[in-house]
């Protein structure tokens, strides 16, 4: 009797709009992430002292359970779209440090003196050599931090409906409409795999120098 | 001389792209000697060497080991019963030394204790010190985990050992290093050793008969080392031996049937009179109180000995090939060689031209050998 | 009152000690249901991680797979499965075991292809069979990448645990449930907190297992 994509109007957007909010929902804190991430790796690269406590705590705060970390934060943002995406923020950004100073750290040691040599300022080394060598493993990084960001958008059906394709889980519940769960789950699960997709292709676009895989006998 | 002790029938390995790595190839490897398979990359000398021991599989053709096709035993059994040695030597990384060199006994179902017993005796055989028995490979040179690996293969005491470019990975120093240990405990244990590698030099030295494979895995010729240099089969076997292929060949003769003169020998506390005696000579070999060579002098100088010429490097006759002789000939000054006993006594010396008529001889006994053989 | 305080007035509240609501009964149930997805999900993505490592095969269709495993919300999977199965334990373990199948079974793939072949071919050359060559030689030097891939599943596991309280389960869940719909930050705030020691013990039981297990002469030339 119901069309697949006809949602209930409780639901206060098409299918579509659910789809467009579901990406901003999880895409912004991956980006915010990404940009907290890089200067911090930059530092623990650079000082190695720093990266063993810095990863003690970003281990920390990727074992708080999501649900709790937006239960906390109501108090201070209310029941809100924010309160949704700051704790994807952290999570992004404690799945990108790691990647990020391994990569940087994987540029040989040769590499970076033959840039010295031949006058590159910090900046443009940074820049010009350690982040594209660095790049595969950021996008793997970035790879994991999408996938799991879309996925854990859904939690915030529990916080005052901010779920986006999550919140048909409720009316799936609700008005026992399986389909709607079914519907919730394989957007969801497509959009992660579009998403993995298009940065795989990126990495390959990024690193036309990397060796392909199975091109060797 | 020898026996065979493992028959290479007309062997072909077609992978299924259509690559020939191994084309007919034939080989008797003889019984208790070293059989070195040498020619440039491609030419199927690993693949050959990983059929003996059914790595890889022939497409054609049999491989028979003591006259048994050896698809008739159990491929791992086959395996335990050849010592492997490779490149890098493929330790174990998680294994100490000792229990690296144990693998194959313990395989084999020895207990524990005499294993390592036996691993022990090894670490001893290749030259390594038993205090490193409890180390792990990393904390190893790599010179020294080559030695591990040869342990490794021999530690079961397999009638055959087969290397492949087991050297190749260390550096010249050492690499001579490890040559002469395996000539040395070749000479104690008398394996039947097949031997991969694509340096011409390590294959002449190391073997007792050298196959020279070309590209795309056919024999370009099978024969000792010295009838290689001497009588190349086609001009890829002589473009492969090198340009100095004359000069290495004088490695095979032997410098003990050189006429040495003794009267250049003078002692530093000579005096003038017996100095003259011997001034026919052009130079005069100084030696100390003991008869070791100091240097060259000139005859109807006063010795001084801050003035002495270099003697150069001396050879022991019998022990150094001709090569050796010629070559300290042409680095001394004087254009004469000094020979020395075991102690480094100097027991006489001999010019270039003389070296020169003796090389003449030899080759001709050699040449007249070569085609009485045939 | 922020967080800490929270915290404070949670842990020192003795009624949250006891009973089958108390701190005890909720952390064996959180472990309980933990323990069970990951020896599941190890038992499934293990031997199929060992066996395509070894032989080198199959690693573009285990990375979609894991890509396909990943991409599954765990939460939507959880009420789906609460929707077509009804009350129990199965339709929390589903998206647990979904979860953890995709990191242990790449990296237990990742860590067979990373061993150094040339020790495997000497051992093959030796004689041993495949099967010794797999558990003698790569598996123990292989052993710290798989431990670390188990690890992220477990991490992650007794994370989302949590939500099978929202389909009516126990654990440490409970709490931060409970708490949201009563409006008692206290139980949040103290339900998070447990779980995240319970993560950082997990952590620490870990690192004593690899020190334990691996070779010295792995752990050294790493």
């Amino acid at each position: 009797m119901n069309g697949f994509f006809d949602l209930p109007s409780d639901l206060q957007h098409s299918y579509l709009g659910l789809v467009g909010l579901h990406l901003r929902e999880a895409l912004l804190p991956v980006l915010a992430g990404l940009l907290v991430a890089l200067p911090i790796a930059q530092l623990c690269a650079r000082f190695r002292w720093i990266y063993p406590p810095v990863l003690g705590l970003t281990t920390v705060l990727y074992s708080i359970p999501s649900l709790a970390f937006f239960v906390v934060l109501i108090d201070y943002f209310g029941q809100s779209e924010t309160t949704v995406m700051i704790p994807l923020a952290v999570y992004s950004l404690v799945v990108l440090v790691p990647g990020i100073v391994d990569g940087v750290r994987s540029v040989p040691r040769e590499t970076l003196a033959a840039a010295e040599a031949m006058g590159f300022g910090p900046l443009r080394r940074y820049l010009q050599v350690q982040l594209p060598i660095a790049a595969p493993a950021i996008i793997a990084g970035l790879r994991v931090a999408v996938v799991s960001s879309l996925s854990l958008v859904s939690v915030g059906m529990l916080i005052g409906n901010q779920g986006a394709l999550g919140n048909m889980l409720y009316d799936a519940n609700t008005y026992h409409r399986p389909a709607l769960a079914v519907n919730s789950v394989l957007t969801t699960a497509v959009l992660g795999i579009l998403a993995d997709a298009l940065l795989v292709l990126l990495r390959r676009l990024l690193t036309p120098w990397m060796p392909r895989k199975g091109a060797t006998r | 001389m020898f026996g065979v002790l493992i028959r290479i029938d007309a062997v072909t390995k077609r992978y299924p792209d259509g690559t020939v790595a191994v084309d007919r190839l034939s080989l008797d490897i003889p019984d208790r000697a070293i059989t070195v398979l040498v020619g440039p990359s491609g030419c199927g000398k690993t693949t050959t060497l990983r059929m003996i021991n059914r790595m890889v599989e022939p497409t054609e053709g049999s491989i028979l080991l003591d006259g048994a096709d050896i698809r008739q035993q159990p491929v791992n059994s086959l395996r335990r019963s050849m010592g492997y040695v490779i490149q890098n030597a493929g330790l174990f990384q998680h294994r100490t030394i000792l229990d690296n060199i144990a693998t194959v006994p313990r395989l084999l179902g020895w207990s524990k204790p005499k294993a390592r017993g036996r691993a022990a005796e090894l670490m001893e055989r290749v030259g390594l010190d038993t205090s490193l028995a409890k180390r792990y490979p990393y904390q190893l040179s790599g010179g020294q985990q080559q030695r591990v690996g040869v342990a490794r293969a021999l530690a079961a005491d397999p009638p055959v050992l087969l290397m492949d470019e087991p050297f190749s990975a260390v550096d010249p120093v050492v690499r001579k290093g490890l040559q002469d240990e395996l000539l040395r405990i070749q000479d104690e244990l008398g394996k039947t050793i097949v031997f991969v590698t694509h340096d011409i030099d390590e294959a002449i030295k190391l073997g007792t008969m050298v196959a020279v494979l070309r590209t795309g895995g056919r024999l370009a010729q099978f024969a000792p080392p010295a009838e290689l240099l001497s009588e190349p089969a086609d001009t890829f076997v002589e473009d492969f031996l090198g340009a100095d292929r004359g000069i290495r060949r004088l490695s095979f003769f032997p410098s003990d049937e050189l006429p040495l003169q003794t009267g250049p020998l003078v002692r530093l506390d000579a005096d003038a009179a017996q100095r003259t005696a011997r001034s026919d000579a052009p130079y005069l070999l100084v030696t100390d109180a003991d008869g070791r060579p100091l240097g060259w002098a000139e005859p109807d100088r006063p010795l001084d000995r801050e003035r002495l010429l270099d003697h150069g490097r001396p050879f022991r006759p019998g022990a150094d090939s001709l090569r050796t002789a010629l070559d300290g000939a042409v680095l001394s000054p004087t254009g004469w060689a000094v020979a020395v006993d075991g102690d480094g006594r100097a027991v006489g010396v001999v010019s270039q031209q003389v070296i020169g008529e003796a090389i003449r001889a030899a080759h001709g006994r050699a040449g007249a050998g070569v085609k009485a053989a045939r | 009152m922020n967080v800490l305080d929270f915290a404070h007035s949670f842990f020192g509240d003795p009624a949250h000690w006891h009973g089958y609501d108390g701190i005890p009964t909720r952390l064996v149930e959180h472990i309980t249901y933990s323990l069970e997805a990951l020896l599941l999900a190890a038992v499934i993505a293990l031997p199929v991680g060992l066996v395509t490592g070894h032989y080198g095969r199959g690693g573009n269709a285990l990375a979609l797979i894991a890509t396909a495993g990943r991409a599954l919300p765990s939460f939507g999977l959880l009420v789906l499965m609460f929707i077509w199965l009804g009350f129990g334990l199965v339709p929390v373990m589903i998206p647990l075991v979904v979860l953890a199948v995709p990191p242990i079974l790449v990296t237990t793939y990742e860590a067979m292809r990373s061993v150094d072949p040339s020790p495997v071919d000497a051992a093959r050359g030796m004689g041993m069979s495949e099967a010794r060559v797999l558990f003698q030689v790569e598996v123990p030097v292989a052993l710290p990448l798989i431990l670390s891939g188990l690890r992220t599943a477990a991490i992650q596991i007794i994370s989302t645990a949590t939500i099978a309280a929202y389909v009516s389960l126990g654990g440490l869940g409970r709490y931060i449930i409970d708490g949201l719909y009563q409006r008692d930050y206290e139980k949040v705030v103290g339900g998070a907190t447990l779980v995240a020691a319970l993560a950082l013990a997990t952590l620490a039981l870990f690192w004593a297992a690899s020190r334990l297990a691996v070779s010295r002469g792995v752990r050294g030339s790493a």
